[in-house]
C-alpha cells in the first residue's frame, strides 16, 4: 500500500473516530449519571434505550441560528473552537491501538512528548473564546481555566517522567511493548504517577471536582456562554474526544495499553485497548456524578503543594530504582 | 543551486510558506493595535518556528518550543493581559509615537545575527549529528559535557524565582500585623 493511500485511509478512521468516541462517552455520560440519580435519562429517541439522543442533539446543534455577539472580537471568536478541536484531534496521531505501523496514525520518537506539548495548545484556544466572547463571565472563565491549567500541566507532566524513565522510551508503542516484555503494567509500580495523572488530567478536561471555569451557579458556563449552534457543538466534541484521549493516554501509559496478560495476537490489541479506554471513562464520568466542586484556591493548593511535590519524589524514586536494579 | 533546483526540491516549497507565516505575523505582532491580538500573532510565529525546526528534523526543539512557549510563556502573557487591562470589545488600541527608533534597532539587530551567521557558517553544510534520535543526542549531550552550564542555568532560574517572589511579595510590617489582627478581633 503506498505511504499516501495508507494516510488518507488512517485519516478518515480518525476523522471517524473523534465524533464517535464523544457519541459514545457523552451517551455513557447520560446514562451513568441518570443511573446513580435515580432517573432514567434518555428513552424516547431512537425507539429503545434513547440511543439516538445525542446524533439528535448533534442535528439541533446544526441548525441552530450561527450567533456572534455585537461585543465580540469576530475573527478570534470564529477561530477560537476550532483551535481547540484542532489540539484535541491531534492527539488522536500517536494513539497505538495496536502493534506494528497498521494500528497507529505515526508512532513519533517523541510520542508521548508530542502529546503533551499539543495538548497545551488547547489553553490558548479556551483564553481565546473567554476573551473574545466580550463577556465578563466568558473572560473569568477564561481565566479560570488558563490558571487551572497551567497549575495542572506540571504534575501531568512530571507523572510522565517517572513512566518515561522505567520504559526507557518516549514513543507510546515503545511504552506498551516495555509493559508487555515486563510483563505487567506500570499501575504497579508507578501507582503513585497513575494517580497524578488521572487527578492532574481530571484538571485538565475541567471535569467536576475541577469545573472551577464552569461553574454555572457563578458563571453561567464560563468562556462557553456566549457560544450557540455549531461552535458551540465543536467544544462539546472536543470535551470528549480530549476525555477520551486522555483516557487513552492513561490507559498506554499505566495499564499495559493494548496488551493483556498473556495474549500476543495483533486483532486483539483495539478490543483491549477500547475496554481499558472505556473503563477509565467510567472511573472518570463516576467521580464526576459523585464530587462536589473544588474552592479556587483548594484546587491551586492541591496542584501546588501537594501534586508536584509528590510528582518529584516520585521521579527521584524511580531513577533511584532504575540506577541501582 | 540554479532556481529550477530549488523549485523541484519540495522542502524548500514548505520553507516558503513556513518563513512567510513567520514573517508576517512578526510584522503583525509589532503593528496589531490590539495587544491581544499582537500575542495572538505571537502564536502564530512560535508555530511557524516550530515548523521550520521540525523541518531540520529537530523535533525535540520543536515540541518544546510548542510546549514552554505556546503552552506556557504566551499563555501567561494572556492571562497577565488578560487579568490587569482586561480589554474585552473590537476598539482596544496600543500604539505609540517611536516608530522610527524602534525600526532602526530591528533592521540593526538584522544585520547584526544574520550578518554573524553568514560570516560563520557561509554556505557550509552542517553534516547529521549522526547516530540515535536527535532527542537522545540532546539528552546525553546536557547530561554529560554540557552538565555543568546545564546545572548553572537552573540555579541561574531558581534565584530569578526566588528574587521576583521578594520583589513581588510585601510582607506587613509588625505594626501593620498588630493592626490587622485587631481589626479581624
Amino acid at each position: 500500500m503506498s505511504f499516501g493511500l495508507e494516510l488518507a485511509i488512517k485519516l478518515v478512521v480518525i476523522a471517524a473516530l473523534i465524533p464517535g468516541s464523544a457519541l459514545v462517552l457523552g451517551y455513557a455520560e447520560l446514562k451513568i449519571s441518570a443511573h446513580m440519580q435515580s432517573r432514567i435519562g434518555p428513552y424516547f429517541a431512537g425507539g429503545r434505550f434513547g440511543w439516538a439522543q445525542l446524533l439528535a442533539d448533534g442535528v439541533k446543534f446544526i441548525q441552530k441560528e450561527d450567533i456572534i455577539p455585537d461585543n465580540a472580537d469576530r475573527p478570534v471568536f470564529k477561530v477560537a473552537p476550532v483551535l481547540v478541536m484542532i489540539s484535541t484531534a491531534t492527539l488522536f496521531v500517536v494513539l497505538p491501538f495496536g502493534p506494528g505501523g497498521g494500528f497507529v496514525v505515526r508512532d513519533l520518537n517523541l510520542g508521548i512528548f508530542y502529546a503533551l506539548a499539543i495538548s497545551s495548545v488547547g489553553t490558548i484556544g479556551i483564553l481565546m473564546a473567554g476573551w473574545s466572547s466580550g463577556n465578563k463571565y466568558s473572560l473569568m472563565g477564561g481565566l479560570r481555566a488558563a490558571g487551572q491549567l497551567i497549575a495542572y500541566e506540571l504534575p501531568l507532566v512530571l507523572a510522565v517522567v517517572g513512566v518515561v524513565i522505567q520504559a526507557g522510551t518516549m514513543s507510546m508503542q515503545g511504552i506498551v511493548e516495555a509493559q508487555i516484555a515486563q510483563g505487567w503494567p506500570y499501575a504497579f509500580t508507578q501507582f503513585l504517577g497513575f494517580f497524578i495523572f488521572l487527578v492532574a488530567g481530571l484538571a485538565e478536561l475541567s471535569r467536576t471536582p475541577f469545573d472551577m471555569p464552569l461553574a454555572e451557579s457563578e458563571l453561567i458556563s464560563g468562556y462557553l456562554t456566549e457560544y450557540s449552534g455549531f461552535r458551540f457543538l465543536f467544544f462539546y466534541l472536543a470535551e470528549y474526544a480530549s476525555m477520551f484521549a486522555l483516557a487513552a493516554i492513561a490507559a498506554t501509559l499505566f495499564l499495559g495499553g493494548y496488551g493483556f496478560w498473556g495474549v500476543s495476537a495483533s486483532w486483539t490489541g483495539p478490543i483491549f485497548f477500547g475496554g481499558k479506554i472505556l473503563l477509565i471513562g467510567f472511573v472518570i464520568i463516576w467521580l464526576r456524578w459523585t464530587f462536589p466542586r473544588f474552592r479556587e484556591d483548594q484546587l491551586q493548593t492541591l496542584a501546588w503543594k501537594w501534586l508536584i511535590p509528590l510528582a518529584l519524589a516520585n521521579i527521584m524514586v524511580t531513577a533511584v530504582f532504575k540506577v541501582v536494579f | 543551486m540554479t532556481v529550477a533546483d530549488w523549485i523541484a526540491e519540495p522542502t524548500n516549497w514548505v520553507y516558503l510558506v513556513l518563513a512567510l507565516v513567520i514573517a508576517v505575523s512578526a510584522l503583525r505582532v509589532v503593528t496589531s493595535t490590539n495587544v491581544v491580538h499582537a500575542a495572538l500573532f505571537l502564536v502564530l510565529a512560535l508555530a511557524g518556528t516550530a515548523g521550520l525546526f521540525l523541518l531540520l528534523s529537530a523535533e525535540f526543539v520543536a515540541w518544546v518550543l510548542v510546549l514552554v512557549y505556546i503552552g506556557a510563556v504566551i499563555v501567561l502573557f494572556l492571562f497577565g493581559i488578560m487579568i490587569t487591562r482586561a480589554p474585552t470589545g473590537p476598539n482596544v488600541e496600543v500604539d505609540h509615537q517611536r516608530r522610527a527608533p524602534a525600526a532602526m534597532a530591528a533592521f540593526l539587530i538584522f544585520i547584526v545575527t544574520a550578518g554573524s551567521a553568514l560570516t560563520a557558517f557561509g554556505d557550509k553544510q552542517i553534516s547529521n549529528l549522526g547516530r540515535g534520535t536527535s532527542t537522545e543526542v540532546i539528552g546525553e549531550q546536557l547530561l554529560q559535557r554540557f552538565v555543568i552550564p546545564f546545572e548553572v542555568v537552573s540555579f541561574v532560574l531558581l534565584a530569578a524565582l526566588i528574587g521576583g517572589i521578594t520583589l513581588a511579595r510585601k510582607d506587613a510590617t509588625p505594626a501593620e500585623e498588630m493592626a490587622r489582627e485587631g481589626s479581624d478581633a
